[in-house]
């Protein structure tokens, strides 16, 4: 049974993944991350990000929805799109159903051009599985739930060990 | 918002800390933050003024054990307690799983515990979400200081629902591991008995 307000499955995040992959390769993307928009990481793509993903992805989350709050202000619904120009690196953020969120961090052996042609096509295809995750949770039972009063005690007892003075 | 992944058998937990300017939030993130082995834990994230006042938020990622196959993952944020800041605390509390109310418990700022509760309440308002149904504790802080209302009084003026509550000094590290127990169980219980898909 899924317990938590959204879960992603086995075959879903290979597809996720599969599409990330690809999205690299086509928009030549250093680094490509799905965030959810709580701030945590879903899956990434290309080469092994030297930053902190976790910081990374938390934040990335926030900037999205300071800017969403910033495009109610000013009468706009959303602002689909971000992008954070650097002198090295830049980012490209788009918004994918349910608040998910797509980060490409790329260089300048591609163009904001490319990587703007390449993200449009990848969001309506993350579009397609974000939506379809969503309507399998209302009726998927995982064949696999940890979580029972055994994992409750398991869990808890880490707890207690990890939060120590 | 916890989020399963089933592929990379993740479990991640959304937990806030809530409370008036300067009653302490950060403070309880730091001391975790600094008590904590290297391997548990990610990086402090800290979006600060020059005067040391949260403007955005504070994150910490925790990491436990894993536990049957599972590695489960807290976030802690704090949120700015001035008051100006709300619409940004309203972003921090999106799809938070848990909360800690840090309370000030110096007389002098009474009326600022009250503030910032009923604008927790309002913003919780806009989320569909209420205090009843989403794991909650508080946390009395600054127990040391010399005009510290007596708990017995805070409890009957703040927390007349007999949310659970500890006395705490989070600079010195009293009560915050207490407090951080006593939340994350409340929501790995709450993901435990939560019906499909909810």
């Amino acid at each position: 049974m899924v317990r938590a307000e959204w879960a992603i499955f086995e075959e879903d995040f290979w597809a996720i993944s599969n599409a990330l992959e690809a999205l690299v390769q086509s928009s030549q993307a250093k680094h490509v991350l799905l965030v959810d928009r709580t701030g945590q990481l879903i899956a990434q793509a290309g080469d092994e990000p030297t930053f902190d993903v976790q910081s990374f992805a938390s934040l990335c989350a926030a900037d999205f929805e300071a800017n969403h709050a910033l495009a109610k202000l000013i009468g706009e619904d959303d602002f689909a799109n971000l992008y954070h120009q650097g002198a090295q690196d830049s980012m490209y953020l788009g918004k994918i159903a349910k608040g998910v969120v797509l980060a490409v961090i790329f260089d300048k052996s591609t163009t904001l051009g490319l990587v703007r042609l390449r993200v449009k096509k990848a969001v309506e295809e993350l579009n397609v599985i974000i939506d379809g995750l969503y309507d399998k949770l209302q009726y998927r039972n995982e064949e696999y739930d940890p979580f029972d009063d055994e994992f409750s005690e398991g869990v808890e007892q880490e707890i207690d060990n990890l939060f120590v003075d | 918002m916890s989020l399963i992944n089933y592929s990379s058998r993740e479990i991640n937990c959304k937990v806030v800390y809530y409370g008036p300017g300067l009653g302490g939030k950060t403070t309880n993130i730091q001391y975790i933050y600094d008590k904590l082995a290297p391997d548990t834990k990610g990086k402090l994230v800290t979006l600060a003024t020059e005067m040391d006042r949260t403007l955005f938020f504070d994150f910490l990622p925790l990491e436990l054990g894993e536990v049957k196959g599972f590695k489960t993952r807290f976030h802690l944020y704090t949120v700015p307690g001035q008051v100006y800041y709300n619409a940004s605390r309203k972003l921090i509390l999106r799809g938070c799983d848990g909360i800690v109310f840090v309370a000030d418990s110096s007389e002098a700022r009474f009326d600022a515990n009250v503030e910032s509760l009923y604008n927790l309440h309002e913003n919780l308002k806009e989320y569909d979400l209420d205090l009843d149904t989403i794991p909650f504790v508080m946390q009395w802080n600054k127990r040391d200081l010399p005009d510290a209302l007596p708990v017995s009084e805070l409890n009957e003026e703040l927390n007349p629902e007999g949310f659970d509550h500890f006395g705490a000094v989070a600079y010195k590290g009293d009560g915050v591991f207490d407090t951080l127990k006593c939340v994350a169980k409340q929501v790995l219980r709450k993901l435990q008995t939560q019906p499909a898909g909810v």
